[in-house]
């Protein structure tokens, strides 16, 4: 059997000193239970509430009324605790250990957070309940932004982006707005080689075409290349700063500057703003536009996958063209403008069908309220200081991409000293699985070879880092004294072993289908 | 500082390890004029009973919609979420874990969506479905730039019952793609004119049942015609509790379904985070946005689940993927699944029932008001009612009275000349007695 997407077999047979002595009769390792899909459970007649009869029924609807079977399990109120524990229990979690991913910013989730998100006043609020009725809210979202506008140094916010990459949308669309308002609609957009995905899709997404910079051999923007690709058809620049090899733009000041004087507006991707929060403010680098991913800086919890929110900061020559809705200080209190017309008339549209992401407005602002100004400033002193620690501690056995001078917030190596081990990048983060650490982000940024990207975060202790630390040197050595088996087959002890994700794409089974081919059994006759 | 373990000593031996003086030799590349030394005028951190003192205060500002008599819906509703569902969610390991890129340490994440996309499969009655969207706005927004792809053509014609704010988002996303978006008369029941819009041009068609108005549509007939003139039908939903009670996109000829889930285990938030359902016909996969989860097997042959079809995604394909969107809204997605498993096909069914009876019930109490009117003939659990003036002055008039009257329509779209309709929902959330209640203070302001 051939395993694996990026050409390292792993059959079995290879790692067989290794596998456990047996399999069990249920399939599951002790406490890490083998737990069937929903749809395999025969629970087509079950449900796990309990509901009141309807008073009156759906004839009226004639032929709209579904008829066919929906094809939807049910489990009883235990039956799906279980589900849902004993799938929990195979997922790592920052709770759990370290989550080192770069460019993340898997930091601890205050549970204060979510004690407040879930109080009344802002769950069971309508978004389009009467503006009286909302004025706690709208003081929220005021405050928030308050906070935001006065840590960047920016005058302007949108608070709707839902997210990283849509708050990137927003300020395109700013920058796209600003630009046609001028009746100079321009074509290209500079994205250096480094870039997150997001940026050049972002960039595509909004009809720009993208040109990459180049960068120097320090891991920063290169200025030569940037001045030569600067022109009268770029609208704007989207440089990460720090950077995703996490090193700051050194140069920062006078990119902004060549891009200024190009007619061209300046996109900063905030997405690793933890390491500057309380130091340094965008505003003061010449950045127009930046998003805040509160979900990485502001501690709102990853959940899996999101609910993320991407409020974008704005500077003066973009405010104008910020998209509805915004909350203003009215005569009768606070109020929202929701529509493109009169002091708004230049606003490019709107994000999404609200107001965006209250749920982790909510949480971000109670975590800045807590750490207060003094403590977001040691957030990103400690948050720096931590991965200097881990590039200090693993320098001595792996090779840090960019060895001269300080790192911010990440540590990033290459696998140039993985080379005649027979080791890859992914072979060395797998057994960090087995270790009880989630992987570092690996192979990104794309312009270093092999790229492991280590961080940290603020919330580690040194004992942690220590732990971590102490079992990445004892695995180079091991990868370092031809111990390949334990890299190759790796992990071993996780709950499961290497998953064949070039079968999962040959041959997409998205959706649970029965063995037969059938359609579940129907419903017995209501 | 409650949430930093760093002790003086700690970050003493740490500089001495790194062979730094002080921190702000780690901040060496910042440039001088950017060096902030002064904190920021921001107040100083605060213990955890001062920041609830003040968080708690905003929210007491708030009339929850559980405060009294509610009938707000217009894209977001309010249901019961089971307890179970906010305690499973809040378990550190789905809570705290983030997107399942290392498969073999994330298979609670990767399973739950498997069965998600499964479940909002059979809920549309299309094929595949993808592990969510942030919202059913920005879900419409990508399936009309899916159909673009999909056609390689550039029309879209939105009906004029689609959701105004769905209507904006996919006019200001789609038209930055180079879209051209042609959206109808706002009308109760518009869905049967795009019929004649479409043309040899047109990428899509975009009709949302229940409309904004709450109006339920047969959309066949207008999968035909759009089928036959080479163009992709998408079908909006904005309350998928809907689901339980009528026939599914998939069954009328839908290429595409997105829908607003938040009315399955989430709550109304002011609006977000919210859930967005995405699912299609299975040849069209390759060419949707977003992550999608697939079954696999391990080193050792046991079934096991990954992300998959990435080439499509940002983060593979960069300029050339299908979207830009990365975080989505897993956590949603969690808490709709656990709710929808919770309650069955017996459960959805049933509650779907509840929904139509209690807006039946309250259409029959609004109509019996001389002056009003209620304009949805056939609803799931909204209407549209004509008021004898302004209903938002109305709304206001009747907050006095203790009713959270609805959505006045003008709220959601200022330039349609509906001024004086008013959105109304219900929910297995409302008593008779407040539609009794809303009612009464109607017909008394009326009268």
């Amino acid at each position: 059997m051939t395993m694996q997407n990026v050409g390292r077999p792993t059959r079995p047979e290879d790692v067989q000193p290794l596998a456990p002595a047996f399999a069990s009769l249920t399939g599951g390792r002790g406490l890490l239970q083998d737990e069937a899909l929903i749809f395999e459970r025969d629970g087509w007649t079950k449900t796990g509430v309990d509901l009141p009869a309807a008073d009156l029924d759906g004839s009226d609807l004639g032929d709209l009324a579904r008829a066919a079977p929906i094809g939807l399990p049910g489990l009883s109120e235990p039956e799906a605790m279980r589900h849902y524990v004993r799938l929990s229990q195979k997922n790592h979690a920052i709770d759990l250990a370290l989550y080192p991913l770069g460019s993340c910013t898997m930091k601890h989730n205050p549970r204060l957070n979510e004690k407040m998100a879930r109080l009344a006043g802002f769950a069971d609020l309508h978004p389009m309940a009467p503006l009286p009725t909302v004025q706690g809210a709208l003081a929220l979202m005021d405050r928030l932004s308050h906070w935001l506008k006065t840590l960047t140094g920016m005058p302007a916010v949108a608070l709707s982006p839902k997210a990283g990459a849509h708050g990137e949308l927003c300020g395109l669309l700013a920058i796209r707005a600003a630009h046609e308002a001028r009746g100079d609609p321009r074509r290209r957009v500079l994205v250096p080689t480094s870039a997150h995905g997001t940026n050049p899709a972002t960039a595509a997404f909004v009809g720009y075409s993208v040109t990459e910079i180049a960068q120097t051999d320090d891991g920063r923007v290169d200025l030569a290349d940037l001045a030569a690709k600067l022109g009268p058809d770029v609208a704007a620049i989207m440089v990460t700063n720090p950077n995703t090899c996490g090193l700051f733009e050194r140069d920062i000041i006078e990119i902004a500057r060549l891009t200024h004087e190009a007619g061209a507006y300046f996109y900063c991707d905030g997405a690793n703003f933890n390491a500057i929060v309380g130091r340094v403010r965008p505003g003061d680098l010449g950045v127009d536009a930046m998003h805040i991913n509160l979900h990485k800086t502001f501690s709102t919890p990853h959940g899996g996958g999101g609910p993320g929110a991407g409020p974008v900061v704005l500077s003066e020559a973009l405010a104008p063209f910020a998209p509805a809705p915004w909350v203003v200080h009215g005569a009768n209190g606070l109020t929202l403008v929701e529509e493109a017309v009169e002091e708004a008339a230049q606003a490019f549209g709107r994000m999404s069908a609200f107001h965006g992401q209250m749920g982790m407005f909510v949480r971000a602002y109670a975590y800045m309220r807590s750490h207060g100004a003094d403590g977001l400033r040691q957030v990103a002193e400690d948050a720096v200081l931590n991965a200097n620690y881990v590039k200090a501690r693993l320098s001595g056995v792996m090779t840090p991409a960019f060895p001269e001078g300080p790192c911010m917030h990440e540590a990033l190596f290459d696998d140039s000293w993985l080379e005649g081990t027979g080791v890859t990048t992914l072979d060395f983060a797998k057994a960090m699985i087995d270790e009880g650490f989630h992987p570092m982000t690996m192979y990104f940024p794309l312009v270093v070879h092999g790229a492991m990207l280590i961080e940290p975060t603020e919330t580690e202790s040194k004992q942690e880092l220590d732990r971590f630390c102490d079992a990445l040197v004892a695995l180079a050595q091991a990868a370092k004294a031809g111990d390949v088996d334990r890299f190759k087959g790796a992990p071993y002890l996780a709950p499961m072993r290497r998953l064949d994700e070039t079968l999962a794409a040959r041959k997409p089974r998205l959706t649970w289908k029965p063995e037969s081919g059938v359609a579940p059994a129907p419903l017995a006759a209501e | 500082m409650r949430y930093l373990p760093l002790t003086p000593d700690d970050r003493a031996q740490m500089l001495g390890v790194i062979g730094a003086a002080t921190i702000d030799d780690l901040f060496a590349d910042v440039p001088a004029a950017a060096r902030k030394s002064e904190t920021f005028d921001l107040p100083d951190h605060a213990g955890e009973l001062e920041v609830e003192r003040e968080l708690v205060g905003l929210a007491a500002l708030n009339r929850a919609a559980g405060a009294g008599p509610f009938f707000c819906g217009a894209g977001a509703y309010r249901h019961h979420v089971p307890a179970t569902v906010d305690h499973i969610i809040q378990r550190s390991e789905f809570l705290t874990s983030y997107t399942p890129y290392q498969p073999e340490i994330a298979q609670g994440t990767l399973q739950v969506l498997f069965e998600f996309q499964t479940q909002v499969a059979a809920l549309t009655g299309l094929d595949v479905a993808n592990a969510s969207m942030y919202d059913g706005s920005t879900a419409c927004a990508e399936a009309v730039m899916m159909a673009r792809r999909v056609t390689r053509r550039k029309k879209a014609i939105l009906s004029g019952g689609l959701h105004p704010h769905y209507a904006a988002t996919t006019q200001t996303i789609a038209h930055a793609e180079g879209m051209d978006i042609v959206r109808q008369t706002v009308a109760v029941d518009a869905e049967a004119a795009v019929v004649d819009a479409i043309d040899a041009e047109t990428a899509c068609v975009v009709v949302q049942t229940p409309n904004v108005f709450g109006v339920a549509t047969d959309v066949t007939a207008i999968a035909e015609a759009a089928h036959k003139a080479g163009a992709l039908l998408i079908v909006v939903t904005t309350e998928a509790v809907s689901y339980g009670l009528l026939k599914s996109p998939g069954e009328m000829g839908a290429d595409i379904a997105v829908a607003e889930g938040q009315s399955i285990g989430n709550a109304l938030n002011f609006g977000g985070p919210y859930i967005g359902l995405f699912a299609c016909r299975e040849k069209l996969v390759r060419q949707m946005p977003g992550r999608l989860c697939g079954e696999t097997v391990d080193a050792e042959g046991r079934r096991g689940f990954v992300l998959t079809l990435s080439t499509r995604e940002q983060h593979i394909r960069r300029e050339k993927a299908t979207s830009n969107i990365c975080t989505n809204s897993g956590l949603c997605a969690l808490a709709f699944t656990i709710h929808l498993t919770l309650l069955g096909e017996v459960g959805l069914r049933q509650l779907a029932a509840i929904n139509h009876a209690k807006t039946r019930r309250l259409a029959q109490a609004l109509g019996a008001i001389a002056g009003v009117e209620v304009l949805t003939k056939r609803f799931f659990n909204e209407i549209a009612v004509r008021l004898p003036g302004d209903a938002a002055a109305m709304v206001g008039g009747l907050l006095d009275d203790g009713v959270v009257a609805g959505v006045p329509f003008s709220r959601l779209d200022p330039h349609a000349g509906l001024d004086d309709v008013l959105l109304c929902a219900a929910t297995e959330m409302t008593l008779d007695e407040d539609i009794d209640a809303f009612a009464q203070a109607l017909a008394r302001r009326i009268g």
